[in-house]
C-alpha cells in the first residue's frame, strides 16, 4: 500500500523536529557519563538527568515508528542506555567494589561453602591416605608421583628441598611456586565446569602425590624434615587448594543439579557466588609462596618457629576469609568516628 | 550453529525497552587483538626500558646467573603487566579497556549496567578455560555456538559484550534535520554524511555515492551526466538544501 503525500509530508516533519533535538541527547549523554564517573554530584543536575531520561524514552519510540533503521535511531538506543544504566546503576567506585568484594562477598560465599569444603577436604584427605598406603605397600610406585632426580636425592639420604636456596634464590623461588600454586588452584576451580570431574581429579591427584611423597621420604627416615619444610607455608597452600577444590565442586554440583531457573543460570549464580573466594586464594597463595621461597628451604628456621609461622597464618587467612578481620578493622574505626 | 546474535533489551520504568546490540565474536576477537598488542607493547618496552638501565649500556642481554634485583625490577613487573592487564584494566574502566572502547564495545550485565568487581574478576578467571587448548579455542567456539556470543567467562559471569557507543556524530543529525524536505529522513541522514565525509573519501566513492543518491530521490528527472568532482558535490548540495 502505497503512503498518501499528506502522510509523508508528516513524517518528513515529524523527522524534522525530532533530528533537531540532537542538541539535547548529546547534552544528556554528557551529562550521564559525567554522573556514571562520579564527576558531579549537583542535585539539580541530577534531577536533569531523570528529565533526560523521559525526553529520549520518548524521542527514541518515535525515532523506531519513524526511522527504525537509521543513525538517529541508533544514536537514540546508545544515549538512551547510557541515561538509563546511569540512573538504575549509579556511579563506579572500583575501591568499594573491591572492599564490598572481600568484605562482604567473600565471608558470605566462603559460608555457603562449608559443605563442599567438608567433602573436598575429605577426598583430599582420602587420596593422601591412598597415596601413602599404596607407596608404603608397593614402593615402586613412587616412579608415578616423584621425578628421578627427586626419588635419586631421597634414595641418597638427602631431602630434594636441602640447599634448595643454593640453587635459586629465594625471590624467584617465590614467583615460581605462587605462580604455578595460584595456576593449580585456578585451574581445580574452573575444571569444576566439567561437572565437577576436573576438580575431583586435581583434588584427588595432589592428595595422592601428598600421601605418597612422605610415605617415600618416610621409608628413607626422612618425613621429619619434609614436615619441617612444609609446615610454614603447607597449612595455608593445602586449605586454599581445598577451598578452591569446594569452589570447583559448587559449579560442578550447580551443573549436575541445577535448580528451577536452569542449568546455565544455577551455573553462573554458583560462579558468581564462589568467584570472590579465588581472588582471596589467589591473595593468599602469594603470601605462602613468599613463605615457601623465604623461609621453607632456610634451615635457620627452627621447627618451632616454623609452626607458629605456619599457625599463625593460616589464623590469618582464617580471619580474612570469615570476614573477621575487617570486623576488627570497622570496630577500632568505629570509636574514632564518634 | 546458533542465530545470529540477537539485542540485550532490559526492562525500563518508562515503557520504552533499552535494547543494546551484542558484540559478535568479529569485534571481539577485534578488541582482544588491539589488547594483546597494548599489553605486549607495555610488556616490551618496560623490558627493554629497565634492562637498559640495569646494564647501563644498551644491551638487552639478561645478567648471568639469578639475580634478584634483576627479577624483581625486570621479569615481575613484566608479568604483571602481561597476565594482570585485563582484569586490572577492566575494573579501572568500569568494564572497558582500550581495546574494547575503541571498537565501541563494553562489558554489561543482563541489567545493562556495568559488572561489579566479583563479576569481572570471575570473568577473567575463566579465561583459563577459554584460552585453551590454544588461541582462545575454546572462548571461541564457545562464542561462535551460543545465541548471546558468550564464552565461557561470562557464563560463569553473567556478563555480555555489547556495543555501547554509537559512532554518529550528534552534529550530523542536527545537519540531517536541515535537509529533510526534499529528501526523507534516512536520504537526509545519508546525504548529510556523504557531504561531511566528501574530502575523507577517495573521488570514485564520493561521485559513486552521489550518483545512486541522486538517481534514488530524482529517478528520471536527475542530471547524471559525466562532470568533474566539484559539480558532483553541487548537484548534491541542490538536492539536498534545506
Amino acid at each position: 500500500m502505497t503512503r498518501s503525500a499528506a502522510t509523508l509530508t508528516r513524517e518528513k516533519a515529524l523527522a524534522a523536529a525530532l533530528l533537531a533535538r540532537a542538541p539535547a541527547w548529546q547534552e544528556a549523554d554528557q551529562r550521564a557519563r559525567r554522573f556514571a564517573h562520579g564527576r558531579t554530584e549537583d542535585v539539580a543536575e541530577a534531577a536533569r538527568l531523570a528529565d533526560d531520561y523521559r525526553l529520549l524514552a520518548h524521542d527514541l519510540a518515535r525515532a523506531r515508528a519513524l526511522m527504525p533503521a537509521s543513525r538517529t535511531r541508533e544514536y537514540l538506543e546508545s544515549a538512551y542506555a547510557r541515561v538509563h544504566a546511569t540512573l538504575q546503576h549509579g556511579a563506579w567506585d572500583g575501591a568499594s567494589a573491591l572492599r564490598r568484594l572481600f568484605v562482604v562477598q567473600t565471608p558470605a560465599a566462603v559460608r555457603w561453602l562449608f559443605p563442599h569444603l567438608a567433602w573436598a577436604v575429605l577426598i583430599f584427605v582420602l587420596s593422601a591416605c591412598a597415596g601413602f598406603a599404596l607407596v608404603h605397600r608397593y614402593p615402586d610406585l613412587i616412579a608415578l608421583f616423584a621425578s628421578p632426580d627427586t626419588i635419586a636425592s631421597v634414595e641418597s639420604g638427602k631431602l630434594w628441598t636441602r640447599g634448595l636456596l643454593n640453587v635459586v634464590p629465594s625471590s624467584i623461588l617465590s614467583i615460581q611456586l605462587f605462580t604455578n600454586n595460584i595456576v593449580v588452584s585456578l585451574f581445580a576451580y574452573c575444571l569444576g565446569f566439567l561437572f565437577g570431574l576436573g576438580t575431583l581429579y586435581i583434588l584427588g591427584l595432589n592428595g595422592l602425590m601428598l600421601g605418597a611423597i612422605f610415605a617415600f621420604v618416610g621409608e628413607h627416615r626422612l618425613a621429619g624434615e619434609l614436615f619441617r619444610f612444609i609446615v610454614p607455608h603447607g597449612c595455608v597452600e593445602l586449605s586454599v587448594m581445598c577451598l578452591s577444590g569446594a569452589a570447583g565442586a559448587a559449579i560442578g554440583e550447580a551443573l549436575i543439579r541445577p535448580d528451577a531457573g536452569g542449568r546455565l543460570e544455577s551455573f553462573r549464580a554458583a560462579a558468581l557466588r564462589t568467584g570472590p573466594v579465588l581472588i582471596s586464594c589467589a591473595l593468599l597463595l602469594v603470601g605462602a609462596g613468599l613463605i615457601e621461597g623465604f623461609i621453607s628451604p632456610d634451615p635457620r628456621f627452627s621447627l618451632p618457629v616454623r609452626l607458629v609461622i605456619g599457625v599463625g597464618y593460616w589464623c590469618l587467612m582464617v580471619a580474612f576469609l570469615s570476614g573477621r578481620l575487617f570486623a576488627w578493622r570497622a570496630r577500632r574505626a568505629a570509636p574514632a568516628a564518634r | 550453529m546458533s542465530e545470529p546474535p540477537a539485542g540485550l533489551s532490559v526492562d525500563s520504568v518508562t515503557g520504552i525497552d533499552v535494547s543494546l546490540p551484542l558484540a559478535g565474536p568479529g569485534a571481539r576477537s577485534f578488541a582482544f587483538i588491539i589488547d594483546w598488542h597494548i599489553r605486549f607493547v607495555l610488556a616490551l618496552a618496560w623490558y627493554v626500558l629497565m634492562t637498559v638501565l640495569y646494564n647501563g649500556s644498551f644491551s638487552l642481554e639478561p645478567p648471568p646467573g639469578h639475580e634478584r634485583a634483576w627479577f624483581a625490577l625486570v621479569v615481575l613487573p613484566v608479568l604483571a603487566i602481561y597476565f594482570l592487564y585485563h582484569p586490572v584494566v577492566e575494573l579501572a574502566m568500569r568494564g572497558s579497556t582500550p581495546g574494547k572502547r575503541s571498537v565501541g564495545i563494553s562489558i554489561v550485565t543482563r541489567a545493562g549496567g556495568p559488572p561489579g568487581a566479583g563479576a569481572l574478576l570471575v570473568r577473567n578467571v575463566f579465561r583459563l578455560i577459554d584460552a585453551l587448548p590454544v588461541a582462545y579455542g575454546v572462548g571461541l567456539t564457545l562464542m561462535v555456538l551460543t545465541r548471546e556470543s558468550l564464552r565461557c567467562g561470562d557464563m560463569a559471569a553473567g556478563t555480555l559484550v555489547v556495543y555501547g557507543r554509537s559512532a554518529t556524530d550528534p552534529a550530523l543529525l542536527q545537519d540531517a534535520a536541515q535537509r529533510v524536505g526534499k529528501l526523507d529522513s534516512a536520504g537526509a541522514e545519508i546525504a548529510a554524511d556523504l557531504l561531511q565525509r566528501w574530502t575523507s573519501l577517495v573521488p570514485e566513492a564520493r561521485i559513486r555515492l552521489a550518483r545512486a543518491l541522486l538517481e534514488r530521490y530524482l529517478g528520471a528527472t536527475a542530471d547524471l551526466s559525466d562532470a568533474d568532482e566539484l559539480e558532483w558535490r553541487s548537484r548534491l548540495e541542490r538536492l539536498a538544501r534545506p
